[in-house]
């Protein structure tokens, strides 16, 4: 019994489900203390006008009635048979529509993430070749801006001169699917990506030029230095993969905000993803729609940090081995 | 025979803060092809710097003032990157002081050594992994076909500093830059090593330029020595001239400092004392790392520590030492066995007890960069185990702090100063004045006088000697270095793998050593076949 509970993977199950349980309870306790519920938000003002015979119908049809603990089991225990909840104002259910939204979101997530260590990577090295010198400084540019620079201010502004000067704006269509039309769908999705990917550089390109300056300065780089390691192989092979782990660290963590929803850029850029899909569900109040929604997110999070964990172990030969 | 390395008035300057500082002056030197030629000095005398410039690896403020640089006809100081880079590994090889730090944590041992027949066209893929276990053979390392496909957090220091040799050696270069090759190391570990690196550079035809603080090695090892004090060299000559004439005032003080078995011995304070702690069958077991198995670091240990007597614990890495001094510091619970403090026994007692015992016995640690916190000036350090058992008030403490400098002789305006500020050996002064403040009767110096350069070493025994007959204090000196054991101890043991394997006064264990283990430890000492 001893050893079952030291055994890591299933420490590891055991903390996950209880982050999950954790934020379970603390998304369903902060959505009913947000003023209103489904039947107000359906029908506005109109709400007032029902009667108390209406309103206890509308209320038994949405579950309103039961008591909170009644509720919150009822829901968890339909998630494990796969029913996540229905949205009346979709006509859909909850598992439907995240099977539409989560592929967009994941997608955006990651070619923003790809972009943003296409910037950063290169840059933080860059930066950190010549630590104190004008591209260094460059560097830091970049990446001060990309984080002071607030990403609805950076979308807004390239959507509009884009679509003002060069007539560009395939976000104006109807969202297509890479199944659809892979063309468009990577018009669509070029932006919003560029302007995540811009602020996500930022702590990567820092880390990068930390980390870089860090490795650099290790002996055993002088060491390959003596034995003859030209510069370029000396910097790919020996400082940058010794930089990664801290790369990794932050890209993985950065991924999994991401995938969380970028709640702005998708909304700014009309693309149907998660975090617009939480959006939408609060607006409209519909509890099983955020509450299943924001479940699922988690997971994703959960997921990308045991992914980040693996990659560790490919990364680096002492996380193996410990 | 011309030289196949001709140094000639080498200027090396380091820029600090807009300011050249010169480390290394005017410096001339020669090696003979196959010549191992060793260059002596403490740190700081510029050695390392004189070895960096012949390959170009100075560090980024570091510079070649003047002086040329001649390898088989070629000025390296003029040499371009590019030309270095060909010449590096190819036809003049490094091997590094620290294994540890030295190969890239996340490269097979097998793939560094060949990457450096792959640079330089002499092997690739296939061909270059094979002769790199090749190397890895002839430098002694078993099992070298399976060991080049591991990680170097696989190895040991020794077997790390095999494979940095077999790298250093890949491509028979004319010559080996060894900076302080196995100074990291067990004597044993040591000898073993810088056989086989003999053999091999002998082998091949390579020179060596070997740098080393330690004179009794480089007079084993080399053909020609050179003594470097403060960026000069002031002395060179053969290496058993030198020891039996020195010339220069600066080697006559580095030999008389240098402890060895013959120096001469702390008198023994008359008549018996009273053991201050007694240790009977102490044994500490540690779970290891996946699995279910287990190691005893230390397995069934006695000893007694006299009053006023100093007890000295030998042996080389993972013997166990520093592990019975954990357990004396109370830092470290026994699995079995006791330890009486006093007539007191450790195990079992309370939280507040075993704070009024530490009080008792104070430690003083190897490393004294790492004991003493960077943004305290020296005198918050020295009165901060006041301060945790509230001892006095601030003005007493403040003079309890010029005492204590003054017992370690530095002087008191020293307090303000921080620890970057300090030399090595200054630095384990105020250890050991930190040690003082709250008026111990047991200090247990963990290797303290390890990585202090002989001279600062010599002036550091003398300090500890002095302070024992001035207060009567009890020492628990582990090191694995039996010279220094000498000139200190009453008693010594000599502990291998967790055990007590022999146990005598100083002379019986240096002079009649029983143990085969003894004497192996004894006959690995440089300058001691």
């Amino acid at each position: 019994m001893r050893g079952f509970v030291r055994n890591r993977v299933v420490r590891r199950v055991a903390s996950t489900v209880g982050t999950l349980f954790g934020v379970a309870v603390l998304v369903f306790v902060m959505l009913r203390a947000i003023p209103g519920d489904q039947i107000t938000a359906g029908l506005g003002t109109e709400a007032a006008g029902l009667t108390p015979a209406q309103l206890q119908a509308l209320e038994r049809y949405y579950g309103l009635d039961q008591p909170l603990v009644t509720q919150f089991f009822t829901w968890l225990g339909n998630l494990f048979t796969g029913n996540l909840g229905y949205s009346a104002r979709n006509q859909q259910s909850v598992l439907e529509l995240t099977l539409h939204s989560l592929p967009v979101t994941v997608e955006l997530a990651v070619l923003s993430i790809v972009l943003a260590l296409l910037i950063g990577v290169p840059l933080g090295t860059l930066a950190a070749s010549r630590a104190g010198s004008p591209r260094d400084a460059a560097g830091q540019i970049v990446s001060l801006a990309g984080l002071s620079i607030p990403s609805f201010l950076l979308a807004t502004t390239l959507l509009s001169v884009l679509s003002a000067s060069f007539g560009f704006n395939p976000n104006g269509r109807a969202f297509a699917t890479p199944a659809e039309d892979p063309l468009l769908n990577l018009q669509q999705m070029i932006l919003p990506a560029l302007v995540l990917g811009f602020g996500i550089a930022a702590p990567i390109l820092r880390t990068t030029r930390a980390a870089v300056l860090e490795v650099r300065s290790e002996d055993f780089v002088r060491t390959a230095r003596a034995k003859g390691v030209p510069e370029r192989r000396l910097q790919v092979r020996h400082v940058l993969g010794n930089a990664l782990v801290p790369i990794v660290t932050m890209t993985g963590l950065q991924f999994g905000y991401l995938l969380g929803g970028a709640v702005v850029v998708e909304q700014i850029f009309s693309v149907p993803g998660i975090g617009r899909q939480v959006l939408l569900g609060i607006q409209q109040k519909e509890y099983a729609v955020v509450q299943s929604t924001v479940l699922v997110i988690a997971l994703a999070f959960v997921l990308v940090n045991l992914l980040t964990d693996a990659l560790y172990r490919i990364v680096d030969p002492r996380v193996r081995a410990s | 025979m011309s030289p196949l390395l001709e140094i000639r008035d080498l200027s090396v300057a380091f820029r600090v803060r807009g300011q050249d500082v010169p480390a290394v002056r005017n410096v001339s030197l020669d090696i003979l092809p196959g010549q191992t030629v060793a260059v002596v000095g403490e740190s700081g005398s510029g050695k390392t710097t004189t070895a960096a410039a012949v390959n170009r690896l100075l560090p980024g403020n570091g510079r070649i003032t003047g002086g040329r640089v001649v390898f088989d006809g070629r000025d390296l100081a003029t040499a371009s990157r590019r030309e270095m880079t060909a010449i590096r590994g190819a036809r003049i090889g490094l091997v590094p002081q620290d294994p540890m730090s030295n190969l890239n944590p996340l490269m097979r041992i097998g793939d560094q050594i060949a990457e450096a027949l792959d640079v330089h066209g002499v092997a690739a893929g296939r061909a270059a992994r094979s002769r790199a276990v090749e190397l890895l053979e002839l430098m002694g390392l078993p099992d070298a076909a399976r060991r080049a496909r591991q990680y170097p957090h696989e190895f040991s220091g020794g077997m790390r500093q095999r494979a940095l040799i077999a790298m250093g050696l890949a491509c028979r270069p004319q010559l080996l830059i060894a900076d302080e090759p196995t100074s990291a190391l067990d004597v044993t570990v040591q000898r073993r090593i810088l056989d086989q690196l003999g053999r091999l550079t002998a082998e091949m035809g390579t020179a060596i330029l070997l740098i080393t603080h330690d004179l009794a090695l480089a007079a084993e090892r080399a053909d020609v020595v050179a003594v470097m004090y403060r960026g000069e060299i002031v002395e060179t000559g053969p290496a058993g001239g030198i020891l039996a004439e020195p010339a220069h005032e600066y080697t006559r003080r580095l030999l008389r400092a240098v402890p060895s078995l013959s120096s001469v011995r702390v008198p023994e304070p008359p008549g018996p004392a009273e053991d201050l702690a007694v240790v009977e069958d102490l044994t500490k077991v540690f779970p290891l790392r996946g699995g279910g198995t287990e190691i005893a670091a230390v397995a069934g240990v006695s000893f007694g520590i006299p009053r006023g007597r100093t007890v000295s614990i030998v042996g080389e890495s993972g013997s166990g030492k520093s592990t019975t001094a954990n357990l004396l510091l109370g830092l470290e619970e026994a699995t079995s066995g006791s330890i009486r403090f006093d007539g007191t026994e450790l195990a079992g007692l309370g939280r507040r007890e075993l704070f009024a015992f530490r009080r008792r016995v104070q430690p003083v640690f190897q490393n004294p960069y790492a004991s003493l916190d960077p943004r305290y000036p020296v005198g918050k350090s020295i009165a901060e185990p006041l301060r945790v058992h509230r001892v006095g008030g601030p003005a007493e403490r403040a003079k309890a702090v010029a005492e204590l400098l003054e017992k370690v002789a530095l002087p008191a305006s020293m307090a303000e100063r921080l620890p970057h500020e300090l030399s090595g050996g200054q630095r384990q002064r105020v250890a050991i004045a930190r040690a003082l403040a709250l008026s111990p009767e047991l200090v247990v110096l963990d290797e303290a006088v390890s990585a202090l350069d002989v001279l600062v070493q010599a002036q550091i025994l003398e300090l500890l000697a002095e302070l024992q007959r001035e207060l009567g204090l009890s020492y628990l000196f582990i090191s694995h270095d039996l010279a220094v054991v000498r000139m200190i101890s009453h008693a010594v043991h000599v502990m291998r793998e967790g055990r007590i394997v022999e146990s005598g006064t100083a002379e019986e264990i240096f002079d009649r050593p029983a143990h085969d283990y003894t004497r192996e430890l004894l006959a690995a000492i440089p300058g001691n076949r």
